[in-house]
C-alpha cells in the first residue's frame, strides 16, 4: 500500500475477503469493468470520444483562423487536410464527433427519465453504434462527391 | 423518506440551494443544456462543411463571412468551447490527484481553450466585417 498524503485516500482502502486491504480505484476506472459488456464499454466511448474530438477543436480553430489569414495560409491548411495524413485524421474526428453526438442524446434521454430497462438500454446502444456507422459514412460521402465535382 | 432527517433545512432545498461548493447543480445543468443546443449546431457545420469539401479560400471565406454563417460559427466556437471546458474539468477531476495537481491542469487546460476559442471567433468576425 503506497503512502499517501491525500486525507481522502482514507476512504479508498478496502478489505478482500481474507482481510488483506486493497487499494480502490478512484472514480469507476476502465479495470473495474468487464469491457465484454456493452453498458460500460459505450460509457467510456463516450468519454473518449469527447477527450478526441477536444484535440480536434484545433482543426477547427487552424481551419477558421487559415481563412482569415488568407489565400495562402489557407492552402497550407487545405493541403494538410486532404493529405494522407489529413484525411484519417479528419475521418477519425468525424466518426468521435457522430458517437459523442448520438451518444451524448442517448445520455440526454436518460435525463429526462427514459430508457433505464436492460432491453431498452441495449437497443439504444446498438441505435447509436449504427447510427456512427450511418453517419460518419454519410458525412464522407456528401465530402467525397463535393471533392470529386 | 426512509433517511432521518437530522437537520431542518428540507432535502429539495439542499439539493436546490447549494451545498457547500455554491455551485449546486449549475455545472451538471450547464452540461446538458450545452449539448442540447450544440447537436443542431454541429448538424448544421458538419455538412455545410462536408458539402463545400475542396473549395477554395474565395468560396469558403465568403461563406464564413455570411451574417447568418458568422453568428452561428461564433455561437458554436463559444457554446463549443464552453462544453470541452466542462467535460474535460470532470475527466480531471476524476483521474487526477492530489487536488492541487487538479487545479492546476483544469486551470491550463481552461486557459489553452480560452486562447483558441478567442482567436477563432476573432477570425470568423474578421472575415465577416
Amino acid at each position: 500500500m503506497a503512502h499517501s498524503n491525500d486525507a481522502r485516500e482514507a476512504l479508498m482502502i478496502g478489505r478482500r475477503t481474507d482481510g488483506t486491504t486493497v487499494r480502490r480505484p478512484l472514480s469507476p476506472h476502465l479495470q473495474v469493468y468487464d469491457m465484454l459488456q456493452m453498458t460500460s464499454a459505450l460509457s467510456i466511448m463516450h468519454r473518449i470520444s469527447g477527450a478526441a474530438w477536444s484535440v480536434g477543436l484545433i482543426f477547427f480553430v487552424w481551419w477558421v483562423a487559415a481563412a482569415a489569414a488568407g489565400p495562402e495560409a489557407y492552402g497550407r491548411m487545405a493541403g494538410f487536410m486532404g493529405s494522407f495524413i489529413g484525411v484519417p485524421i479528419l475521418f477519425g474526428i468525424t466518426a468521435a464527433a457522430w458517437y459523442h453526438i448520438l451518444a451524448g442524446i442517448r445520455h440526454l434521454m436518460w435525463d429526462f427519465g427514459y430508457g433505464y430497462d436492460i432491453p431498452t438500454t441495449y437497443r439504444t446502444g446498438w441505435i447509436v453504434i449504427a447510427g456512427t456507422a450511418v453517419m460518419t459514412v454519410l458525412t464522407w460521402i456528401v465530402a467525397i462527391v463535393a471533392w470529386a465535382s | 423518506m426512509i433517511e432521518q432527517q437530522t437537520r431542518l433545512q428540507p432535502p429539495l432545498g439542499r439539493v436546490r440551494g447549494f451545498g457547500s461548493a455554491k455551485n449546486g447543480t449549475h455545472h451538471w445543468w450547464m452540461q446538458r443544456v450545452t449539448s442540447i443546443a450544440l447537436t443542431p449546431l454541429m448538424i448544421w457545420f458538419a455538412f455545410s462543411i462536408a458539402i463545400r469539401a475542396g473549395e477554395p479560400w474565395e468560396v469558403m471565406a465568403e461563406w464564413i463571412a455570411r451574417p447568418f454563417n458568422a453568428v452561428l460559427l461564433v455561437v458554436l466556437t463559444a457554446i463549443g468551447f464552453y462544453h470541452t471546458a466542462q467535460g474535460l474539468q470532470v475527466v480531471v477531476e476524476d483521474y487526477i490527484r492530489p487536488d492541487r495537481s487538479v487545479m492546476v491542469v483544469n486551470m491550463a487546460i481552461k486557459a489553452v481553450l480560452t486562447l483558441l476559442a478567442l482567436l477563432a471567433a476573432l477570425s470568423i468576425i474578421r472575415l465577416a466585417v
